[in-house]
């Protein structure tokens, strides 16, 4: 996709920026200043002050850390979520298009989708062994559910009259998936993905706590179980900060790729 | 060219039959243009997807060319009334236009542009081919639609009210832009309308369709001067006539009667009629000489 937003709205770009970077910035701002204050003067071991946390973060997150420990975990979580959007969407697509697999399939998912991916771990590992694998298998079963069904949705949502003039246009098979099908389900995709990134996180986090020898999740576990608690702390901080970076990337993602999508939305709410 | 015989669509569904169309049987002929009038929900959106191979009749048939459409033919565009539907919102206008194009045979990068670039020149176009068609008003959102019919070079070219939610003023624009192209193009145009004037002043011919179960009410041929100008033609005397005369069998249509012109042949008409052992028997009345 070329260019960059409609030229309309060059002008007042930059200031609807600065508002939406206050508004983000402005409620993480006081939670911040609130913990600061009132965790200030704590003598409790499990709860030490923020200044203590902080200061200890850039002695807990060295290089090394980085490279041996948030690497690896981010990596398993993009191999996973890779994994879950590749399943997801192909299978999506086909439940979504044929009815008589809609309704063979159904009650299956329904079942599959009930079961908290965490507690299928340890089967996995029967399967998956405890590597890597593994890691990536528990976050692509988790993640998967969301995108397949919002595909589903997205895909059955397909405009009757866009899809005739499709098929009045000769426009079918692998054509009609690309041009058709699949732009027209990724706004409903999207959110698939979105919803698939935070439990991604989660699981990434659950997998490293079994059986694992680096990543996030076990590093965190062993500063609890060596009561390392301000170190704890920083983990858990850190991957709330991955969390938000990723979110933003995600969004950033969206925009681009679903640029047409909001357009049309404020287009069509424009006129009505 | 274009033969629609027999044809017949009955939908079935939850338990209910309906039928749409009964019995429809006329010809366009190759490089005319033929306007389909009548009665709302009068099974005209029925008749055209049949005709585009969209849908399948029940029986009766319709052959493009002497070949059988038993699905969408190569040689026909469709431009569909709902417009903001019809035109992919995630491709820019130059995108859509193409299209099709990319599923034709034979039909080079370049050969492909040209004709992207010569169909949005002739719809007055040509500069937006990079812009969204949710950044085109309704109108503009039409004319690049029928760009998209015109690019791929069709034989026939069938148009489903395609004015209908577009305002006036720019329904007068796209009148006489259908009436350019088809003079420029000699294209086979079959235009569906439920607008009476529209149908007149567009028309080398009007079918006037019945109510559902749809059948050919009337065939009317449009004596109108080929150069058509909306203001001039349309406070010509004839054109008068001919738009009464279509508003009569319409409104016939409606009562499911056949359609009685003049109040002194009407008579005649109801003579005519009758009874056939208590069965009304149903007359197919000429087109009377208009005076």
């Amino acid at each position: 996709m070329k260019g960059s937003a409609p030229d309309r709205t060059g002008s007042s770009a930059w200031r609807r920026l600065l508002r939406q970077l206050v508004l983000v910035f402005a409620l993480p701002v006081v939670l911040v200043a609130v913990w600061w204050v009132t965790s200030a003067g704590s003598q409790d071991v499990y709860w030490p002050p923020l200044r203590t946390i902080v200061e200890a973060f850039w002695e807990v997150w060295t290089a090394e850390r980085w490279t041996g420990d948030v690497l690896p975990s981010v990596l398993r979580l993009a191999a996973g979520v890779a994994l879950a959007a590749v399943v997801g969407v192909a299978l999506g697509t086909v439940i979504g298009s044929y009815r008589r697999v809609r309704a063979v399939c159904e009650p299956v998912l329904e079942f599959l989708r009930a079961v908290p991916p965490p507690v299928l771990v340890p089967v996995i590992m029967l399967f998956a062994g405890i590597g890597d694998t593994m890691k990536i298998v528990v976050i692509a079963s988790g993640c998967v559910w969301p995108i397949l069904l919002n595909t589903v949705e997205g895909v059955r949502a397909v405009d009757s009259v866009m899809s005739e003039t499709a098929r009045s246009y000769g426009i079918t098979g692998v054509a009609r998936l690309r041009r058709l099908v699949l732009p027209s389900a990724s706004p409903q995709i999207f959110a698939g993905l979105r919803q698939a990134l935070s439990i991604g996180i989660i699981l990434m986090v659950i997998s490293e706590m079994f059986a694992a020898s680096n990543g996030l999740g076990f590093t965190i576990v062993q500063f609890q179980r060596s009561f390392a608690i301000p170190d704890m702390w920083t983990g858990i901080l850190l991957l709330g900060l991955l969390g938000f970076a990723l979110s933003v990337l995600f969004r950033l993602a969206e925009r681009r790729v679903l640029a047409w999508y909001h357009g049309l939305r404020d287009a069509t709410r424009g006129s009505s | 060219m274009l033969d629609v015989r027999g044809l017949r669509k009955v939908y079935e569904g939850s338990g209910r039959r309906t039928e749409a169309v009964r019995d429809l049987t006329f010809t366009v002929e190759a490089g005319e243009l033929v306007c389909l009038v009548g009665p709302s929900g009068c099974g005209k959106t029925t008749l055209l997807k049949c005709m585009s191979g969209l849908l399948a009749p029940t029986s009766g048939e319709v052959t493009l060319g002497g070949r059988k459409v038993d699905g969408p033919p190569p040689g026909m565009a469709f431009v569909f009334q709902e417009y903001g539907r019809s035109l992919f919102p995630w491709m820019r206008v130059g995108a859509n236009v193409e299209l099709p194009l990319k599923q034709k045979k034979g039909l080079g990068a370049a050969r492909r542009k040209e004709l992207v670039a010569d169909a949005l020149e002739s719809v007055g176009l040509a500069d937006a081919a990079g812009a969204y068609p949710w950044q085109l008003s309704g109108g503009m959102q039409q004319r690049v639609a029928i760009a998209r019919a015109l690019a791929y070079e069709p034989d026939v070219l069938l148009m489903d009210e395609p004015f209908a939610a577009v305002d006036a003023q720019t329904r007068a624009d796209l009148e006489d832009l259908v009436r350019r192209l088809w003079q420029e193009r000699s294209m086979t145009v079959l235009f569906v309308t439920h607008d009476i004037d529209e149908a007149v002043y567009l028309g080398e011919r009007v079918i006037v369709l019945s109510k559902s179960p749809t059948v050919v009410q009337e065939q009317l041929k449009v004596d109108l001067p080929r150069e058509r100008d909306q203001l001039t033609t349309r406070v010509t005397p004839r054109f008068a006539e001919l738009r009464t005369h279509v508003y009569e069998q319409i409104q016939a249509a409606k009562r499911g009667a056949v359609a009685a012109p003049g109040a002194g042949e009407e008579a005649e008409v109801a003579k005519a009629v009758g009874t056939a052992g208590g069965v009304p028997v149903d007359v197919r009345k000429d087109m009377p000489p208009l005076r």
